[in-house]
């Protein structure tokens, strides 16, 4: 059984648990209040993404992908087309390019948002978590307008998309872009400037930026310890090098650099800019075929491939291998939530429970993602 | 600096580790897996180098008869340059140096190589299943991997040759 | 009907002392039962209404009796209420059964004996004690005990961090609550709460009545200091720790389902009402009417007093929808070196000002 040190106590929180974004189930070992290890034990939600894949085709892992992280479909599709694409040296149409990046920011709002309404939600806020699934709702609208689906979409495919942009699309996306601009502002009235949020955010659970860059972290919990990395600017994909958007980077606005209240703000001023994106995309966006590329047949050359692309949550990399057939040899996914949950460990020594949920809160994790 | 340049300045200090495997792309290096602790920490304190991020790691099984490898990502947040490095195992008893001491996030990604193939680090202080249960048989993602017949009294189906699930 | 002219009334009749002070206390008590059983379902039905439509939704909403729960949702509570009755009665194996069992009952003792001295009108008041107040900020101390037995009991770690954070949050949040009712009693020169209300009969500063809140700047601190120490008594967000959903599942509360939840949510209620009534008598001039001189004959007394009553549980009610909960260290820093200091100088400055202006 072991040595029992001093009054350290062992405590379970999940797998079934409010705030424990999904099936996670964290071993804490505390003295009284405060943490002194956590082991966090995953693989509730192993579904076996990579062993299927290699049994079904390179189309029919598509839906899979989806699955995986559930809450940015689009960008999880995307990174998967983005490194089949490079491997085969296909050239998709402009439109379908721009389409894609409407779609991957779209889903990167609607990710964002439910992020920063379920970190609400941890800290005791109720009410912003409302607010801010009715406006995912109207995104979510979108997509079912679009290709039917409203959470797991199968939309990107190899060469092209599953459908093309219905009728009026553009106005529709316009006018929502339009009433959700000063919906921000609400949000940050409500919640970001609120004395008690601040409060139980700013200085928990800072990550410095070696720690961070050496435990893998990246996306905006990279960019609220201070890093400037984003795979949209610095190894771009797609069309990502026609627009202009700023990357936000945490300041220690309200406490220390890399607390909490960074990545949240950081995640909150993503928002802003993938509205900014969104509107030069649609500004922009040409006509044309979107099913003009789709390969009869996906039979990459052998070869392997590593590509990574900026899912909400981070790098997201796919590492496929190809040995000529029309079936992948190995698929693997580098998902951006399983390098965030693994410094949970260093970053919470010392803190107290309720900061853990909030710690964990401010990662934005996805287990189906982590589990894959 | 290109990926040439990045192996030749490892050649340049290690010149027994590297070798010659025409099947691998310009971008990719294969590396002895005995002198893997000590390249590794020159690629990463090096100056001219300074790999500081560990992208991925990934088990590859290509087939019956051939060696388990593992393949490292790695990249340079600094210079912007990237490598990837493939070890090959024994498939009768695979292990390599373990770098969680490194790259922190490699603690993680090699338990999952771990729990998938069987490729044991040495020198990794926590080195247990993370994705299956801790009691599970077999090594998944091998290409003769065979599931276990039931796991705690509950029935593992198998995948059909043909028709695909029971 | 007070205690008071019960036993009066029963004197008239006939010469048993003892039998008609039993019978006096039980009568008086049957509408406080039934006071706190409406409180409950009301209160719960207004609050799922109220955080609803802050929340941009519509909370319970039906078709008509019998067609899902009532037009707009009215028959909600009363479906719950017969659903929590008819719930299974488990018990963890490995608590403590006898410490389990009596654990709601204490809660409900303390809200309960609270509920006795609240004032609502001139005539309506089941006792009328010489020190009033002090009874109140006495009794709801016992609920304490009530919640340290029923987190130990669970033998459940996560009941017990809950449990050892309300008692000591309870425990903390007394003393400013104790020191800010203080300043009405000082004013008025008196601990019963009738008396209390009547001295704030009349106006002040020509247009405002003379309710103490208004009466100087120190007592409208104060009011406002007992009213985040009420919240805090209560275990309501932002204050609401022990019970934090997000963190602990439910508490304390954690193990107990059916008919003895149920208690504990008719005690968090009645607790509201009670702490709300005693801020309504001590300083917003309980059952006065709030302009001098009008409406405030015999049963108006009754409908400010509700009306006040009713704004402060709602006011309690949108705190609890809009703020995030502090952190336990937190909360006791608000406590110890914000509040504490703050009351003292009240007490202080009230001293004075009643020594220079009279």
């Amino acid at each position: 059984m072991g040595v029992v040190q001093g009054d350290q106590m062992t405590l379970n929180i999940g797998p079934q648990h409010p705030s424990t974004h999904g099936v996670l189930r964290l071993e804490v070992m505390t003295d009284g209040e405060i943490v002194s290890k956590i082991k966090p034990h995953i693989g509730y939600l192993h579904r076996c993404f990579e062993k299927h894949s290699e049994n079904v085709t390179y189309e029919q892992v598509i839906p899979f992908t989806d699955r995986c992280d559930y809450l940015a479909s689009m960008n999880s599709n995307f990174g998967y087309v983005v490194a089949m694409e490079q491997l085969m040296e296909i050239k998709v149409p402009e439109r379908v390019d721009y389409i894609r990046v409407i779609m991957g920011e779209l889903n990167r709002i609607g990710s964002h948002l439910l992020a920063l309404g379920v970190y609400g939600l941890d800290i005791g806020a109720f009410t912003p978590f409302l607010y801010m699934l009715r406006d995912r709702e109207r995104i979510l609208d979108m997509f079912e307008y679009t290709c039917g689906a409203r959470l797991l979409y199968n939309y990107m495919w190899v060469g092209g998309v599953s459908h093309d942009l219905p009728k009026d699309f553009e106005k529709i996306c316009i006018g929502f872009l339009d009433y959700f601009e000063p919906q921000i502002e609400e949000y940050n009235n409500l919640l970001t400037y609120n004395k008690i949020f601040v409060e139980r955010t700013a200085d928990v659970g800072v990550i410095p930026a070696d720690v961070a860059v050496s435990y893998g972290v990246s996306g905006p919990n990279l960019r609220g310890s201070g890093v400037k990395w984003d795979v949209r600017k610095d190894e771009p994909y797609s069309i990502y090098d026609r627009f202009e958007f700023d990357v936000p980077v945490g300041n220690g606005h309200f406490g220390t650099l890399g607390d909490c209240f960074d990545r949240y703000w950081v995640r909150m001023l993503e928002i802003q800019e993938s509205v900014k994106i969104i509107r030069q995309a649609l500004k922009d966006i040409p006509g044309g075929d979107v099913h003009q590329a789709l390969p009869k047949k996906i039979r990459p050359p052998k070869g392997s491939i590593y590509r990574r692309t900026e899912s909400p949550r981070g790098d997201l990399g796919y590492y496929i291998i190809s040995d000529g057939t029309p079936v992948p040899f190995r698929v693997k996914m580098r998902s951006p939530a399983f390098t965030a949950l693994s410094c949970l460990d260093e970053v919470s020594r010392g803190w107290m429970i309720s900061d853990v949920i909030a710690i964990l809160g401010s990662l934005d994790i996805v287990l189906g993602e982590i589990d894959r | 600096m290109t990926s040439a340049e990045i192996i030749a300045v490892i050649e340049s200090q290690f010149s027994e580790a590297v070798i010659e495997n025409e099947d691998l792309a310009d971008h990719q290096v294969e590396l002895d897996s005995a002198h893997w602790f000590d390249i590794a920490t020159f690629m990463k304190n090096d100056p001219n180098l300074s790999f500081d991020q560990l992208e991925c790691i990934t088990g590859v099984d290509p087939g019956e008869d051939s060696q388990l490898q593992t393949r490292y990502n790695l990249h340079s947040m600094e210079y912007r340059h990237k490598i990837e490095v493939v070890i090959r195992h024994d498939r009768e008893n695979p292990k390599v140096a373990s770098i969680e001491q490194l790259w922190r996030i490699g603690d993680w990604f090699e338990r999952e190589t771990y729990d998938m193939y069987g490729i044991i680090y040495e020198g990794h202080r926590d080195l247990r299943r993370i994705l299956c249960p801790d009691d599970w048989e077999g090594w998944p993602l091998r290409k003769d991997y065979e599931g276990q017949e039931s796991y705690h009294g509950i029935v593992v189906p198998k995948i059909k040759e043909e028709e695909g699930w029971e | 009907m007070t205690v008071d002219m019960l036993i009066d009334w029963f004197a008239t009749i006939g010469n048993f002392p003892a039998l008609a002070f039993i019978l006096a206390v039980v009568i008086s008590g049957i509408p406080l039962f039934l006071i706190m059983a409406l409180n409950a379902m009301i209160a719960v039905y207004v609050e799922r209404k109220v955080s609803a439509f802050m929340m941009d939704r519509i909370g319970p909403m039906g078709q008509g009796p019998g067609l899902h729960a009532g037009k707009w949702g009215l028959l909600q509570t009363a479906a719950d209420a017969v659903k929590l009755l008819v719930k299974e009665d488990t018990i963890p194996d490995s608590s403590d059964k006898f410490l389990f069992k009596m654990a709601p009952y204490i809660i409900f003792i303390g809200a309960f004996l609270g509920l006795a001295a609240v004032p609502f009108s001139s005539t309506l008041q089941v006792a009328d004690f010489n020190v009033g107040v002090f009874y109140i900020i006495a009794v709801g101390s016992i609920g304490v005990i009530g919640i340290v037995m029923a987190g130990w009991a669970s033998n459940n770690k996560w009941s017990l961090y809950g449990a050892m954070r309300s008692a000591s949050q309870i425990i903390s949040y007394e003393i400013p609550a104790g020191l800010s009712i203080i300043i009405p009693i000082m004013m008025a020169g008196t601990m019963n709460l009738q008396e209390l209300i009547q001295f704030q009969s009349g106006s002040v500063w020509i247009v405002l009545p003379n309710w103490i809140i208004f009466n100087n700047p120190f007592s409208f601190i104060a009011f406002f200091i007992f009213f985040i120490s009420a919240i805090a008594e209560t275990n309501r967000t932002p204050f609401d720790i022990p019970e934090a959903e997000s963190e602990l599942v439910a508490g304390w509360m954690t193990e107990y389902s059916g008919f003895r939840w149920a208690v504990f949510f008719l005690s968090e209620y009645a607790n509201m009402l009670v702490v709300s009534g005693l801020a309504v008598a001590g300083f917003l001039g309980g059952w006065q009417s709030p302009i001098p001189g009008l409406f405030d004959t015999g049963a108006w007394g009754l409908f400010w007093f509700m009306g006040k009553l009713i704004f402060l549980i709602f006011v309690m009610m949108w705190f609890r929808w809009t703020f995030p909960r502090l952190r336990v260290d937190q909360l006791m820093h608000v406590c110890w070196k914000v509040l504490i200091p703050i009351a003292m100088v009240n007490i202080f400055g009230v001293g004075i000002w009643k020594l220079i202006f009279g």
